[in-house]
């Protein structure tokens, strides 16, 4: 969205130029045209826009692009420094289900819905 | 994993016969049940065990040539996508993500590769359309692969836009989304329907909360216990209601036009706002007024509740990053707790100040 931008400079998201094929799956996928497709490989061009929802790493082919994605819910975050895990509150930290997603994702996803 | 969903599921107007057996068959339309389901889910009711039953489904009268839509069995991501295709025939494929939308649950990874792989094998898929496509939200990408659908189904897996309104023109257009389509918006309308389950959930801490402020006031307050109940003990009431307003509902609405980026910084706005109005009501109202101690005491508490609540909106947006929400979280929750004690101890001090004690 044109005048939403959250924090700046705070985003985990990483491109691995060399192993982009240019397939432009990311561009497509993201949300937030923070992808452009030029001369047969991508670019982050508004980084700051990541809201780290994993779509891009999701859909690269290469596992050119990394991010530490989770949905992003502070209730979750205070669930889990609270030691509270339990079903009867949706918003936990929850490891990431085996086999879920083949992607470059290193943390636990949240839980919330 | 179980065949077919259930031809007795109230929504569900006929049935196809198919190779595979009786399909349900939905229509476009929503009933009175439909419109009502999804108002109460709006407002936190039920709305966790709001689902469909997963499997293929008919929308129409489709053939072997028809698209075929994939989505979440929350009913409301189900009803929302039959609803945007009126007098079109297609296949749609429901997936058990535990009655979760789309977009949480494949952050979540239950609207995922191996949940799509797995339902496309035990729909029958194969023996149904003649063509090899499946269409995807494109908000499910977080937790499916593609390419990899690819490989381990015999279909190959294309994304569809972010809003099921834009499919008709998706469909028309030879599967081909504008750069609008695929851009995620948080227009004020998107913020208004996320309020009611904020508020929902902050008026459920605040009737617990509430008996507490009115049991201290009448004990600690300079007067009888009633009359402190109903001087000091009401006015607590009222200002932890004006807090929610500032951070429950303001902030949504009003999110972007406050200052600041973080949520709990754009929530002092209304904070501010809403507490200085409070306060000027109680000062004018002359013999009540526990005095300065006690307004800056919930002036205070006004504020780090505001924040708390407008921070906690973070998970209902659709454009913070956990990183982003973590480094917020790491200065702002002291904050909003520090100020919030001293606030309190104010109000407390207020209280017993004024018998002298």
């Amino acid at each position: 969205m044109g005048q939403l931008i959250y924090l700046k400079d705070v985003v985990t998201l990483a491109l691995n130029e060399e192993k982009c094929a240019g397939c432009g799956t990311c561009e497509v996928v993201c949300p937030h045209n923070v992808f452009r497709l030029n001369n047969g490989k991508v670019a982050i061009v508004d980084r700051d826009a990541c809201m780290e929802c994993g779509a891009c790493a999701t859909n690269c082919p290469t596992e050119a692009i990394t991010v530490q994605s989770g949905v992003g819910c502070a209730q979750a975050l205070i669930n889990s420094a609270l030691g509270r895990s339990s079903s009867s509150c949706c918003c936990v930290i929850e490891p990431k289900k085996p086999g879920a997603q083949e992607t470059a994702i290193q943390n636990p996803k949240s839980g919330c819905c | 994993m179980t065949g077919l969903p259930r031809l007795d599921q109230p929504f569900v107007t006929g049935s196809v016969e198919t190779r595979e057996g009786r399909v349900p068959q939905v229509s476009s339309s929503w009933t009175q049940a439909d419109y009502l389901g999804t108002f109460k889910a709006r407002w936190g009711i039920g709305r966790m065990h709001y689902m469909v039953d997963p499997g293929l489904y008919a929308l129409g009268q489709p053939d072997e040539k028809s698209p075929v839509l994939v989505t979440a069995n929350y009913k409301m991501s189900f009803d929302r996508l039959r609803k945007a295709l009126p007098g079109r025939n297609a296949w749609i494929l429901v997936l058990d993500t535990k009655g979760i939308n789309v977009w949480c649950a494949a952050g979540k990874g239950t609207f995922g590769t191996d949940e799509l792989v797995a339902r496309i094998g035990s729909s029958g898929l194969e023996r149904i359309v003649s063509h090899r496509e499946v269409i995807l939200p494109q908000l499910s990408a977080p937790g499916v692969a593609a390419h990899q659908v690819r490989k381990l189904s015999s279909f190959k897996a294309l994304f569809g836009p972010i809003r099921a309104e834009d499919l008709p023109a998706y469909l028309d257009n030879g599967m081909k989304a504008t750069a609008e389509m695929r851009s995620k918006s948080f227009t004020a309308w998107e913020r208004f329907v996320l309020i009611p389950v904020e508020l929902v959930d902050a008026l459920k801490a605040a009737v617990m909360i509430a008996p507490v402020l009115l049991i201290l006031s009448g004990l600690l307050g300079p007067a009888g216990f009633w009359p402190n109940v109903l001087n000091q003990g009401l006015f607590a009431v009222q200002a932890l209601l004006t807090a929610i307003l500032a951070g429950a509902v303001l902030t949504p609405l009003l999110l972007p036009w406050l200052p600041g980026r973080a949520f709990s910084v754009k929530s002092l706005t209304p904070g501010l706002v809403c507490a200085l109005w409070l306060l000027l009501w109680r000062w004018g109202d002359g013999g009540k007024t526990g005095g300065l101690l006690e307004m800056i005491g919930w002036g205070l508490v006004i504020l780090s509740v505001s924040a708390y609540l407008g921070m906690n909106f973070t998970g209902a947006s659709t454009y913070t990053s956990l990183s982003g929400v973590k480094k917020e979280m790491r200065w702002s929750l002291p904050l909003q707790i520090g100020s919030g004690v001293i606030g309190l101890v104010l109000w407390v001090v207020s209280m017993l100040v004024d018998q002298g004690v």
